[in-house]
């Protein structure tokens, strides 16, 4: 029992970050239709952002100032990176069929993964946060990442629900043409959801970054996992993220350490999916998400 | 369309002057001998790519300025293939088609030398691999691959080692932690077990993959067993996550491993400090031929030189001599050279490559402790297959 309860910790605290990346996942579709690909590339960016930054910092501020700076410098680069994506690889292609926005997706993910292993840039060889940051959180890393999560949820839910733009940004949501015609400044709101989802992915990259390390790489998986965990929540609902992130990091800590037999423990992934393929056989539209009608 | 491919190939080959037989000769008795490398320089394993660089290029300069081998210079032409299998094939393909290598030395990973190995059997390049301990790396199958080579031990007798070792230290209950995606790890860890058998109790038998970073699922089961150590046969990288993470849920007891452990970032890290690896070299050997090497390295690259450099300069050494040997630079003589290696004093020990292809040597098992990797004990093969 007392192992249950470490492995589901465990699960819950590799799962917020997934939650954390499907938020942007989901929004962006939300307003665009659009599965943003390089999504787990921006999570990888702003754990480099904040390397660079701790490495700067290190030894010359108290560890809980370069906390501060390493989370506020990535969350900033990244919220301009979502939005400059935006601006220049999507933007000028949002008349287009949705398909070449998706294959520009893929591309801009390629561009980043690429350009971050360049050696002037960050280059491939992995590299660590100084210890002294993680150190910081003494034994409540794991509940700190999910609390951190859930406030960031909450606050994104309030936003959405109870301020004037979450208003704007649920009609775009609801019908982007109508949207449009009641006044809605729908560049704003689209801008505004990449930086957001960026935003929200910084602070997943940096928690991440602290626990593992950093690598040019470090996207591509994670990205996978929060965008399953995006449709599998109900892609385009924002509750369904989160809950379909944690249910992705607790299903695959269950399956490596307690269901599948000790020899059988790299087939995780594999299992997983697995998994999500027949809940959505079942459930086609997601945990929470509803089922729509396409109209033709 | 298959046609074409070969014929287009062919003619590449023959253009670089490689392949048909007679040019190989013609083209390479003028200029610079080039010798190829391929390293995980940047990477996963950058620091084991760096390192056996550094030893390589301290052999290649030391004999250029001595005056250079059979009367020519040597060039040495370095490919990075950034850790990753798929790289090191393209990387050995333009050594050998494009800079016209006469001998290929690499890799430290057996994964990427398997893969180097089988582009060197095509095109009949010799290669020497200065650390690659899987034994598929020179006989697959029964059969021994006529042109790969290596200058140290294999799994099967370091895995016999890590066993002896751990039944040495008395640990009776013992968990192992094998990386499914590299040859070495499983190699290490089936050999490990078989040698731990007659001493105790495998407990845990866990895995992991190459792309994981967290290893607390499989920690905590382990946990829960009450091992007296635990054996991580994988690299540094994986290692330093894992070791960190283990200490973070209160996991306390001694992790052991292999070669792979070998790197400055496994020394420096706070979670591995009281951990032991074996190694192929100790600097606490007090041999004058050790200690003046460590002087000359340090002199050049402003640290202490790991197992790595080690091995990466006596692969260079050994090279040389064998073209010296050969007394022409041509792969079948070189070839036909190097398996003719015989107690040739390298600082990683006595070398004589074997019928197999490999070298009989000693390893050491090493202890870390106050962020240095000090020498506790050496197993000689005899002693090991006893």
């Amino acid at each position: 029992m007392h192992d249950l309860i470490k492995q589901l910790l465990i699960g819950l605290s590799i799962g917020s970050t997934y939650a954390l990346i499907a938020l942007g996942y989901t929004m962006v579709y939300g307003v665009l239709r659009l599965i943003n690909f390089a999504h787990g590339d921006v999570y990888m960016v702003g754990a480099v952002v904040g390397y660079y930054i701790a490495e700067k910092l290190i030894g010359h501020v108290p560890p809980w100032l370069v906390l501060l700076a390493v989370f506020a410098g990535a969350v900033v680069a990244c919220c301009i990176l979502g939005y400059l994506i935006e601006l220049l690889a999507y933007r000028p292609l949002r008349k287009q069929p949705r398909l070449t926005l998706l294959i520009t997706a893929i591309g801009v993910s390629l561009l980043l993964e690429n350009l971050f292993q360049l050696p002037f840039i960050f280059g491939p060889t992995p590299r660590s946060y100084p210890p002294e940051l993680r150190e910081a959180f003494g034994h409540y890393f794991a509940p700190v990442t999910l609390g951190l999560s859930l406030v960031l949820m909450a606050i994104l839910t309030w936003m959405v629900m109870k301020t004037k733009t979450g208003l704007a940004l649920r009609a775009v949501s609801f019908r982007f043409d109508a949207a449009q015609l009641m006044g809605i400044n729908t560049n704003r709101i689209i801008s505004l959801t990449f930086m957001f989802g960026s935003g929200l992915a910084a602070v997943a990259g940096v928690l991440d970054a602290m626990r593992y390390d950093v690598r040019p790489l470090m996207g591509v998986m994670p990205g996978l996992k929060a965008f399953i965990a995006a449709v599998l929540g109900g892609i385009g609902n924002i509750p369904g993220a989160l809950i379909g992130g944690l249910l992705i990091g607790v299903i695959e800590t269950l399956l490596r350490g307690i269901i599948l037999p000790q020899q059988y423990t790299s087939y995780t992934d594999a299992a997983a999916f697995m998994i999500l393929i027949v809940i959505l056989l079942v459930k086609p539209s997601g945990l929470l998400g509803r089922a729509t009608q396409e109209k033709v | 369309m298959r046609l074409i491919h070969a014929a287009a190939l062919a003619l590449t080959l023959c253009a670089a002057g490689i392949g048909c037989k007679k040019d190989v000769g013609a083209s390479s008795s003028t200029g610079d001998i080039v010798i190829g490398e391929f390293a995980s320089m940047t990477g996963g394993t950058a620091s084991f790519g760096t390192s056996s660089h550094n030893g390589l290029l301290l052999a290649i300069d030391q004999a250029n300025n001595a005056g250079g081998v059979l009367g020519r210079k040597i060039k040495l032409v370095t490919a990075d293939d950034r850790s990753d299998v798929n790289e090191a094939v393209t990387a050995v393909q333009k050594l050998i088609n494009s800079d016209g290598a006469v001998a290929i030395i690499g890799e430290v990973a057996s994964k990427r030398s398997l893969a180097g190995g089988a582009i060197c059997q095509r095109y009949k390049i010799p290669m020497l691999s200065p650390a690659s301990t899987n034994p598929a790396v020179t006989v697959e199958d029964g059969k021994v691959k006529p042109w790969v080579f290596r200058i140290c031990f294999t799994d099967d007798f370091q895995g016999s080692a890590d066993g002896k070792f751990a039944g040495d230290k008395g640990w009776k209950r013992v968990a192992v932690l094998t990386d499914v995606d590299e040859d070495y790890s499983k190699g290490l860890s089936k050999f490990f077990k078989l040698a731990f058998a007659p001493h105790g109790e495998i407990i845990a038998d866990e895995s992991y993959r190459n792309s994981d970073r967290d290893f607390q699922s499989q920690l905590t089961r382990i946990a829960e067993k009450h091992p007296d150590a635990i054996y991580i046969p994988g690299y540094y990288t994986e290692l330093k996550l894992i070791a960190t993470q283990a200490a973070s849920i209160g996991l306390k007891v001694p992790l052991f491993g292999g070669d792979g452990w070998d790197s400055p970032e496994t020394v420096a890290s706070d979670a591995t400090q009281g951990d032991f690896y074996s190694d192929h070299y100790s600097g606490d050997d007090p041999a004058p031929r050790v200690q003046e090497f460590i002087k000359t390295f340090q002199a050049r690259f402003g640290e202490k030189p790991g197992a790595m450099a080690v091995l990466g300069y006596d692969a260079g050494e050994v090279l040389i001599d064998a073209i010296k040997r050969a007394g022409k630079a041509d792969p079948a003589a070189i070839r036909d050279a190097l398996a003719a290696t015989k107690d040739y004093p390298g600082v990683s020990g006595s070398i004589t490559i074997d019928a197999n292809h490999n070298a009989r040597k000693s390893l050491v098992m090493l202890e870390i402790k106050d962020h240095a990797a000090r020498l506790v004990k050496t197993y000689t093969p005899d002693e090991v297959e006893k």
